[in-house]
């Protein structure tokens, strides 16, 4: 209840790895955040980034490291088990329940946390229609955050894209989770919706106490938000820092854009 | 078990083995190229079967050798089976792999009682085409019937392969699966290769039925099914999608059958279905198949 | 909102009564002439027939997957029940006791085959889960060949007549009215986003293995059910009976009614069912019929012909009295959710 529990971060990611047959994906990775924190994680197309996400959800299984949550070990469970215990995430590709409605959506992340058994919802017992109420309640309290109160009845796959993504925030949330992994949540958004989506992210953060990391190529979008970035290249973690720091780092500036003109003539 | 009996159980599970196999190799023609899987096909057996029923009779009456008839029965099925494609399979091929499966399975009904009903639910006996004689081996008589079945089923399985990997069209059989919209931009007839693909089936499927009812002469409606069902086994067994796969599943679905017989008659069946169960569950692409993943 | 889903759940009740009384009506007084004890037996077949296809639309509608084993559920309750009523027979039980113990047992035992064979099934999806169903129905056809208790491979006969109509029917409603329960709670809702995306469910931390199991599992517990009253109207039973043919002509009729809709499995299994029997002389075409229609459904109408569709009373007496939206006027959609 004193020194430990505070110094104690919410993720710790130890010598992570992955290795699919000859080729390592995802090599020693090593991350902390604390409560509340914002990290970025950055890197060219197919550093390894997603693959990260799909680590520390239990996706795919480590082959080498650890990964903890509140210093509880998360090696080897399954993803809903991952999710229960407070890691919840949005995806690159967009997987929402298309054909579902937008509450709805929001609805299934919360059953883990339902308590009504079969009985009640057979018998439509008043504990069910109370926990139902509570339910769309919850539901509309978070698409509310996320800019989509008023929408709860259309089906999910008609929105527009930028509200896609926010519903998939959405729904990351109602799992109650105490880290929230973004997997570029500002792709193919135009600047105004960037803004608003870096307001979203804001309060979430303050309103839940939440740690986020996030995977995002909108640079503007990363040095604004995050304290805290790390950069993969080909799997290796290759600079961390802060914003100015990643900004100013060579072997950074080299993964994104290349070598410099004077070492390309060198070579040639 | 005396030496004879193992003999003769391996003579009889090669022969099943490689009426499966000929019916498999058909199987995984399909779902190689368009990742279906045809429940109709063991039905195309069953319409081979019934045109050499009728076929036979009409060739030695005409005066012409017996062995003409395969060839009617083998253009009669490719024509069958060229039919339910465009008919009922093209229609709902880019409508998901429930509705093409559930499009199958009704045309293996449609086809199952459509020979009902023109044929009526007794069973027919084809007449044989050749009677080989049997040859004295190690003591056990070796019906020369089944060294042609299994001989024409590896001659068919290695032409395949052949036209598979050299033909110009074989080439595009390899390249629709792998990504249909690259197939197409590079020229080829997607829908020419498919339709081609369920004519080479089901023809193999007519000479499966050539080699069937030399041994089991009796023609029933709905000898397709089960037949299809258990070859489709040995098709996943041995690698779906894979031919040479589809010849090692039917002779190892044949064999085991054949020797699970001997010991427990009345199980036999159950074994085959728990194979199947077995390598869906350790290794769903079979013995020779390759495992492709899903990305998140 | 709950009110307004008590004030339906009671319009359906009256509406089933209504129904059931026409019926008693029609029948108490020979309406039909010498055809009534007929005509009861067929609608005594619809009512079985709708229990086993409304459940095995749990699996394909509501799951989005396949069973081409149903019969294989629906044989474990047919025996099991059979068995039990058998052995408690001339125990001193009420007829109306003894029926529903056997049909508990039937459901039971089906329910029991359903999570054996859904732990290892429901690993697999799409087509090659159809064949292990397949595969597992015909393991315990097989089964049920060779263990003596069942008739060793023979017809087991004897059985009591126990299913009467009336019976079946109040049946048919309990059954139809708990599937539909769990479909509409968070049962349904979750299972629903597993049919979605299996992926984005397991990462909105659903137990995708639980659920699907849980799913299937009812499922078989009603199949066993509806096997129970079969077995106790036909008085005599063959494993054959519950072949691969069997289940394809379940799924047929889930399909043609509309996957995912029970007013659907319901409209398409009373009519389908009895259409055989009405039509005795043509029933080498019945098959043949149902091959056709299906082939048009996958190629016009692939959800089935009512669709996910339901037929809602409320909705009409809404419609009737000009309330719009109903009672609580906030709800855009009726569908969905609870």
């Amino acid at each position: 209840m004193t020194g430990t529990e505070e110094t104690m971060p919410v993720l710790r990611a130890q010598n992570l790895g992955i290795q699919f047959g000859g080729l390592k994906a995802v090599d020693s990775f090593n991350l902390e955040i604390g409560e509340s924190e914002l990290v970025g994680l950055i890197g060219p197309n197919g550093a390894g980034k997603t693959t990260v996400f799909n680590l520390i959800t239990g996706v795919y299984k480590p082959t080498e490291g650890s990964f903890y949550l509140n210093g509880q070990s998360m090696n080897g469970k399954k993803t809903h088990q991952i999710v229960e215990a407070g890691i919840a995430r949005t995806f690159q590709n967009i997987r929402l329940f298309k054909k579902m409605t937008v509450i709805d959506n929001v609805k299934a992340a919360m059953s883990a946390k339902l308590s009504y058994n079969l009985f009640h919802a057979v018998f439509r017992t008043p504990s069910y229609w109370k926990q139902e109420e509570e339910l769309t309640k919850r539901a509309e309290e978070l698409l509310q955050i996320v800019h989509l109160n008023g929408k709860e009845d259309y089906e999910a796959g008609n929105l527009p894209y930028g509200e896609q993504r926010r519903l998939e925030i959405a729904r990351a949330l109602a799992t109650d989770m105490k880290l929230l992994l973004l997997d570029e949540p500002a792709a193919g958004m135009n600047p105004t919706e960037t803004e608003e989506l870096l307001e979203i992210i804001n309060y979430i953060r303050d309103e839940f106490k939440i740690s986020v990391l996030l995977i995002e190529h909108d640079m503007s979008l990363v040095m604004k938000i995050c304290e805290r970035i790390s950069v993969l290249d080909f799997g290796t973690t290759i600079a961390s820092g802060t914003p100015e720091e990643i900004a100013n780092h060579p072997k950074v500036i080299e993964a994104y854009l290349g070598k410099d003109d004077e070492e390309v003539e060198k070579d040639a | 078990m005396t030496f004879s009996l193992f003999f003769q159980s391996l003579i009889n599970g090669l022969n099943q083995g490689a009426i499966y196999a000929l019916i498999a190799l058909g199987y995984t023609m399909v779902y190689g190229i368009i990742r279906m899987i045809n429940f109709a096909h063991g039905d195309f057996i069953m319409i081979g079967a019934y045109t050499l029923f009728y076929t036979i009779p009409m060739m030695i009456h005409a005066g012409m050798p017996a062995w003409i008839s395969v060839f009617l029965a083998v253009v009669i099925c490719a024509a069958v089976g060229v039919l339910v494609e465009v008919i009922a399979y093209k229609p709902v091929r880019r409508a998901g792999s429930m509705s093409a499966l559930i499009t199958a399975l009704a045309m293996s009904l449609f086809l199952e009682n459509l020979a009902m009903v023109l044929f009526g639910a007794k069973p027919h006996n084809v007449q044989k085409i050749f009677d080989l004689p049997s040859v004295n081996v190690l003591g056990v008589a070796l019906p020369l019937n089944v060294i042609l079945t299994i001989g024409i089923g590896v001659v068919m399985m290695a032409g395949l392969q052949i036209f598979i990997k050299s033909t110009k069209i074989g080439k595009a059989m390899r390249a629709v699966p792998q990504d249909r919209d690259a197939s197409i931009l590079a020229g080829i007839n997607v829908n020419k290769v498919i339709t081609m693909t369920f004519a080479i089936g089901s023809a193999l499927a007519a000479v499966a039925a050539l080699m069937y009812c030399a041994k089991y002469p009796r023609v029933t409606n709905d000898m397709g099914s089960m037949m299809g069902l258990k070859a489709f086994i040995a098709a996943v067994l041995g690698g779906i999608g894979v031919i040479p796969g589809a010849m090692l599943g039917g002779i190892l679905v044949g064999l085991i059958e054949i020797y699970v017989k001997l010991f427990a008659p009345g199980w036999y069946e159950a074994i085959t279905y728990a194979i199947l169960i077995m390598i869906l569950l350790v290794k769903p692409s079979g013995i020779l198949g390759k495992n492709v993943g899903e990305k998140v | 909102m709950e009110k307004r889903f008590k004030v339906s759940y009671f319009l359906n009740f009256l509406g089933v009564l209504a129904v059931f009384f026409l019926f008693v009506l029609l029948f108490e007084n020979n309406a039909f002439g010498r055809s009534t004890q007929y005509i009861k037996g067929i609608s005594t077949t619809a009512c079985y027939t709708i229990i086993m296809v409304a459940s095995l639309n749990l699996v394909v509608g509501c799951m989005g997957e396949f069973s081409l084993g149903h019969a294989g559920f629906v044989s474990v309750g047919a025996y099991a029940s059979a068995i039990v009523s058998n052995g408690l027979t001339g125990k001193g039980l009420p007829d109306i006791a003894l029926f529903l113990v056997a049909l508990l047992a039937g459901g039971i035992a089906a329910g029991l085959t359903g999570v054996l064979v859904g732990i290892p099934a429901l690993r697999l999806r799409g087509d090659y889960l159809a064949i292990v169903t397949i595969a597992f129905a015909e393991i315990i056809r097989v089964l049920f060949c060779n263990l003596s208790i069942t008739g060793g491979g023979k017809t087991m006969s004897g059985i009591i007549k126990l299913s009467n109509f009336y019976w079946s029917f109040w049946i048919m409603v309990v059954c139809i009215t708990v599937m539909y329960m769990y479909v509409r709670s968070r049962f349904g809702r979750t299972v629903k986003a597993i049919r979605e995306d299996y992926i984005a469910a397991s990462a909105s931390g659903i137990n995708v293995t639980y659920y699907k199991v849980l799913t299937f599992t009812v499922a078989a517990f009603f199949a066993g059910i509806g096997g129970g009253v079969y077995a106790h109207y036909m008085t005599a039973m063959i494993p054959t009976n519950f072949n691969f043919m069997y289940s394809a002509e379940l799924l047929s009729e889930v399909i043609i009614g509309g996957i995912g809709s029970i007013t659907g499995s319901i409209i398409g299994a009373a009519f389908l069912s009895s259409l055989p029997e009405m039509m005795r002389q043509f029933s080498q075409y019945r098959m043949l019929a149902y091959s056709v229609v299906l082939v048009l459904v996958m190629i016009f109408k692939p959800g089935g012909i009512f669709g996910a569709w339901e037929f809602s009373l409320i909705r009409v007496c809404e419609r009737l009295t000009g309330r719009k939206g109903g009672w609580e006027k906030n709800r855009k959609k009726t569908e969905g959710g609870v």
